[in-house]
C-alpha cells in the first residue's frame, strides 16, 4: 500500500523562523527520510512554496489570487507538473478542473523536490 | 524546533492580528500592548501544559480583552483579578470568537495597527522604529542595536513618536476601498524604507543589516497574506525577496561591498529567488503595472542571469524606461543610465546623467556612477574628481572604501581598458 503524508503547520510561525532554525528543521527532517530511502521506501518529496505564491482556479474555471482558504472541501489528491510559467500551471489546472466540477484546484509552486526512487 | 521555540514563534506571530485587535477594542496603543503583554505570558504558563491553542492568536485577543477588563473592573471596584483556573479552559470560548472573527476584520486590524505607524507628521526613521516595537515587537534594545544609537536614545524617540501618534487620534471606523488603497500604499512604502535602512545602511560602520531586511520581508509577506491579489504588495514582497537573495554575495569577508558583476552567484539564496519570481509572474497577469512591479522585474532580470555577461540589460532599460514613466525621479534615470551604459556605451550614459547634476549634488550614487562612466571615457582627471565628492559623501565606511580603490585604481592604471563601468545593483529609492 502505497501512503502519503501531508505536512500542516502554521506558515507565520514557520516562516518567522531563522534561516538557521529552517535548515536546521530540513537537516532533522533529511536525518529520518535518508533511511527510508535508503530502504527504498521513499517516493516524491516536496516542499511547497508559501500560500502567497498561489493561485486558485474554482471549479467554473475563474482564477483568484490566493490559495485556496475554504475549509468545507478535503484535500483529495494533488498533480505535479514542470511548467515553463504560472500562466502554464493555471492553464493546465482550468484543464483539470473543466473534468472536474465543483471543489477547487491551488497551483502553488515547488520550492524544492526530490524525486524519490523507492516507490513504483 | 522545540516547544519553547514554537511558543515564541506563536506569539511573535500572532502579534500583529492580536494588537491590532486589542487596539480596535481599546482604542489606545498602550494599553492594547499592554493587554497583550499579559495574554503572551499567561500563555507560556498555560500552553505547555495544556497544548497550545489551534488558533494562537485568536486565544491571545481573548486573554488580553478579559485581563485589560478585569483592569478596569479592578480600578473601579477594587476587585481581585480572578485566578489563572478561570480563563485556562478557553477552547469553547476560544472557538467562538474565532468563529466571529472573520478575516476582513483581521485584515483591517493588522492594516491599521501598520498605518498609525506611518504617521505624515513622524520622520521615516521614526515611523520604522515604532512599527518594528509596535507590530514586529522587536525590543527597544534590538531595535537600538539596528539602528546604531543608545538603547535610551532609541527609546526616547519611540515614546515620542507613540505620544504623537496617540495625540494624533487613531483611524478606527472601517475603512472604504479607497482609503484601504491609500493605507497600503503608505504601509508599503514604510516597508520598503525599512528594508532600504538594513539594505544600504543610511549611516554608520555597518553596511548590510540583515535582520532589519528580514523584518521588513516578514512585514510584506504579512502584508500580501491578507491582501493575496495586490499588484504592488506582490511586487514588493518580490523586489524584497529578489533583493535579499543577494545579500549573501554583496559584502566580502572584510565587510567591503563586492558589485554585482563580481559577486559568486552561487551564494545568490535561490529558494528566495524562486519565491520571487513567482510573486513577479502573479503580479504581472494583473497588468496593472506599478513602481513596485517594475522594479521586481528588474532585480527578476538581475537573478535570472546564470553570468554577469548574460545579464538582459535592454529589458532592464526598457522597465527603467516604465519606471520613468510612472514614478519620475532623477534617481531613476540614474539606475536607467547604468542600464544604457551596458546597451549603448557610457557616452550615452553619461549624456543622460549630465542634466542631474544639480537634483542629485549631495547624492553619493550619482558621483560614483559619474566617477565610473568617466573612467571608461578615459577622462582620469574628471574621474578622479566625481570619485572625491563619492567619498565626501558617502554614508558608510564600506562605500567610501568602495570608492577609494577605484582611485587607487585610477592612480596605478589610469587607462580605460581598466575602467569596469558602474555597477548595475544601485538602490532605487522611489520618492
Amino acid at each position: 500500500m502505497l501512503y502519503s503524508i501531508l505536512c500542516y503547520d502554521s506558515e507565520a510561525v514557520v516562516g518567522a523562523m531563522t534561516r538557521e532554525e529552517d535548515d536546521d528543521l530540513m537537516a532533522r527532517l533529511t536525518g529520518v527520510t535518508e533511511k527510508l530511502a535508503a530502504a527504498g521506501k521513499l517516493g516524491p518529496s516536496l516542499r511547497l512554496m508559501p500560500t502567497t505564491a498561489a493561485a486558485t482556479v474554482r471549479g467554473n474555471g475563474e482564477v483568484i489570487d490566493g490559495p485556496f482558504a475554504e475549509t468545507k472541501e478535503q484535500l483529495l489528491g494533488f498533480w505535479v507538473l514542470d511548467c515553463e510559467t504560472l500562466e502554464e500551471a493555471v492553464e493546465t489546472a482550468r484543464l483539470l478542473a473543466r473534468e472536474k466540477p465543483g471543489g477547487a484546484l491551488e497551483v502553488r509552486p515547488i520550492n524544492w523536490f526530490d524525486p524519490g526512487s523507492g516507490v513504483k | 524546533m522545540n516547544d519553547i521555540a514554537w511558543s515564541d514563534a506563536a506569539l511573535g506571530s500572532a502579534r500583529p492580528q492580536a494588537v491590532g485587535a486589542l487596539l480596535r477594542y481599546f482604542r489606545d496603543l498602550d494599553a492594547a500592548e499592554e493587554a497583550f503583554q499579559e495574554a503572551c505570558v499567561r500563555a507560556l504558563k498555560s500552553w505547555p501544559a495544556q497544548g497550545a491553542p489551534r488558533d494562537p492568536a485568536a486565544w491571545l485577543i481573548f486573554v488580553g480583552r478579559n485581563f485589560a477588563l478585569d483592569q478596569v473592573r479592578r480600578r473601579s471596584k477594587q476587585e481581585a483579578l480572578p485566578a489563572d483556573e478561570l480563563i485556562s479552559n478557553l477552547d469553547d470560548a476560544e472557538a467562538a470568537l474565532a468563529d466571529r472573527l472573520d478575516k476582513a476584520q483581521y485584515r483591517d486590524d493588522v492594516l491599521r495597527l501598520l498605518f498609525i505607524c506611518c504617521h505624515p507628521e513622524l520622520p521615516a526613521g521614526q515611523q520604522i522604529a515604532v512599527a518594528l516595537r509596535v507590530v514586529s515587537g522587536l525590543s527597544v534594545k534590538e531595535i537600538a542595536r539596528a539602528f546604531l544609537v543608545s538603547e535610551s536614545a532609541m527609546e526616547q524617540r519611540i515614546t515620542r513618536a507613540k505620544r504623537r501618534i496617540a495625540s494624533a487620534g487613531v483611524p478606527f471606523e472601517a475603512p472604504g476601498a479607497l482609503e484601504r488603497a491609500e493605507r497600503l500604499s503608505v504601509v508599503a512604502a514604510m516597508i520598503y524604507l525599512l528594508f532600504n535602512e538594513g539594505y544600504s545602511a543610511s549611516d554608520g560602520t555597518v553596511h548590510v543589516r540583515v535582520p532589519l531586511c528580514e523584518e521588513a520581508i516578514r512585514l510584506a509577506r504579512l502584508l500580501l497574506g491578507l491582501f493575496p491579489d495586490e499588484g504592488e504588495v506582490l511586487g514588493l514582497t518580490a523586489l524584497l525577496l529578489l533583493q535579499h537573495a543577494r545579500a549573501p554575495a554583496r559584502l566580502d569577508a572584510d565587510e567591503g561591498i563586492v558589485l554585482l558583476d563580481d559577486q559568486d552567484r552561487r551564494l545568490w539564496d535561490r529558494g528566495m529567488i524562486a519565491e520571487g519570481l513567482a510573486l513577479v509572474e502573479k503580479a504581472l497577469r494583473q497588468r496593472r503595472p506599478g513602481p513596485y512591479q517594475v522594479q521586481a522585474a528588474i532585480a527578476a532580470v538581475h537573478a535570472q542571469a546564470a553570468r554577469p555577461e548574460d545579464t538582459g540589460w535592454d529589458e532592464i532599460d526598457r522597465l527603467y524606461a516604465v519606471l520613468e514613466t510612472l514614478q519620475p525621479s532623477p534617481v531613476v534615470t540614474l539606475n536607467r543610465a547604468v542600464a544604457v551604459a551596458k546597451v549603448h556605451g557610457p557616452a550615452a550614459a553619461l549624456a543622460m546623467i549630465e542634466p542631474l547634476a544639480v537634483r542629485l549634488s549631495g547624492y553619493f550614487y550619482f558621483f560614483g556612477t559619474r566617477g565610473a562612466l568617466l573612467m571608461q571615457l578615459g577622462r582620469v582627471e574628471e574621474a578622479r574628481a566625481a570619485f572625491d565628492r563619492a567619498v565626501a559623501l558617502a554614508n558608510t565606511a564600506a562605500e567610501a572604501a568602495h570608492i577609494r580603490l577605484q582611485i587607487d585604481r585610477l592612480s596605478k592604471e589610469g587607462h580605460p581598458r581598466n575602467g569596469r563601468g558602474p555597477d548595475g545593483n544601485l538602490p532605487a529609492c522611489p520618492s
